[in-house]
């Protein structure tokens, strides 16, 4: 597969979009994300998207880098690149035009709402990413209950334990490694 | 526990001597950060550091959480952006991203080898499940804020099935839903709490 310039520049606009609708983070925009890559221009299939944000979890680093390893997947270097300058140049030019005036009138009612209103969408936009990646699995019958084993397992682990996020996905792959999904 | 002590302002000890250093610092904690790096910014600025009382520290991130954009690289942007203008801005990010982008690709690169490897499939299906279920948990952590929620649970869980059901059945692009269902959040939001009287 060849990417010519307009390639890449088609992928730097698409998540420059994603940016300024980020709010709540950067992992809220994923359905965005695995619909450009996955459904739209199949650069990745549904296995190569989940392993990407599994790789950059396991890693340390901000969880941002999710987008560089999905943009060096999809298209090597330059792709890594676009992506990334995508995801960050909006919301930061954003933010450092607003910071001043959101620290003036952080208890404004509209600031408030915004906070209260957004919430929702933030939840569903990560139940939903949860699923888009969980799904390659889903979808194959011999893996489908050990998947969802592991899934309710992981949310359990989370929610009681304080381990490391990064463990839970080694830990992860160990049992994967071992035939257990 | 005296009275001035709660009314005077908490304020930093200490701050950023030089871009270099700057940098060491954001480096230093984005790389101790495995899956999250937000506790150890806090930790690494507020307590060991002493660059951030606190207060400041939370007030920063509120400022965050409202933008769009990862919150842990906008804290890096405004922090750097305080005390050294746009460089400082530009060199806090940088100091967060730079090795651990290296070290992330090099991952890419090593998966990119192996991943036909039936092996590396299983290994991959496991952490492909455990990545699910981390972003599942995450929602999960924020469900007890949507019964404090100004919208109501009923109005709350609505919108979050709205926004399920748009993009799983039927394929919305986010382009619009975050907008329409975002929008339509903020002015109920807005509703609920002018009624309620700005009682805070």
């Amino acid at each position: 597969m060849s990417f010519g310039a307009g390639d890449y520049l088609e992928m730097f606009l698409r998540f420059c979009l994603l940016s300024l609708l980020s709010v709540g983070g950067a992992i809220t925009t994923v359905p965005g994300m695995h619909h450009y890559l996955v459904d739209e221009r199949h650069w990745l299939d549904g296995r190569g998207f989940t392993a990407s944000i599994s790789l950059a979890q396991a890693a340390p680093g901000p969880n941002i880098l999710f987008v560089a390893v999905l943009g060096w997947n999809a298209a090597g270097p330059l792709g890594a690149l676009a992506c990334m300058a995508g995801i960050m140049l909006p919301a930061s030019a954003l933010m450092l035009a607003l910071a001043s005036w959101i620290r003036a009138n952080r208890d404004a009612l509209i600031l408030r709402a915004f906070t209260a209103g957004m919430l929702p969408l933030t939840l569903g936009l990560m139940l939903t990413t949860g699923w888009l990646l969980a799904v390659p699995f889903l979808q194959v019958p011999s893996h489908a209950v050990g998947t969802v084993v592991l899934i309710v397992a992981t949310v359990v682990a989370a929610l009681k334990t304080r381990l490391s996020p990064a463990w839970l996905v080694l830990a992860g792959g160990l049992v994967g490694l071992l035939g257990f999904v | 526990m005296t009275a001035d002590a709660a009314v005077e302002p908490q304020l930093a000890a200490r701050r950023p001597e030089s871009l270099g250093e700057l940098f060491r610092v954001f480096n230093r904690l984005a790389l101790q950060g495995f899956g999250g790096v937000l506790p150890v910014a806090r930790f690494e600025l507020v307590e060991r550091e002493q660059w951030l009382a606190p207060d400041e520290f939370v007030e920063l991130l509120a400022i965050c959480q409202v933008m769009p954009g990862p919150n842990v690289i906008s804290l890096a942007l405004l922090f750097g952006h305080r005390y050294f203008g746009l460089r400082g801005a530009a060199v806090g990010v940088a100091g967060m991203l730079a090795v651990p982008t290296v070290l992330v690709l090099g991952l890419a690169l090593v998966y990119g080898r192996i991943a036909s490897h039936p092996a590396a499939v299983a290994a991959l299906r496991g952490m492909g499940a455990v990545s699910a279920g981390l972003i599942i948990s995450t929602a999960v952590k924020s469900m007890p804020a949507l019964r404090r929620n100004a919208l109501g649970v009923t109005l709350g869980v609505a919108l979050t099935l709205a926004t399920i059901v748009g993009l799983l059945w039927l394929h919305l692009a986010l382009y619009y839903l975050v907008p329409v269902l975002g929008g339509f959040g903020t002015w109920a939001a807005w509703r609920a709490l002018r009624r309620r009287g700005t009682v805070r």
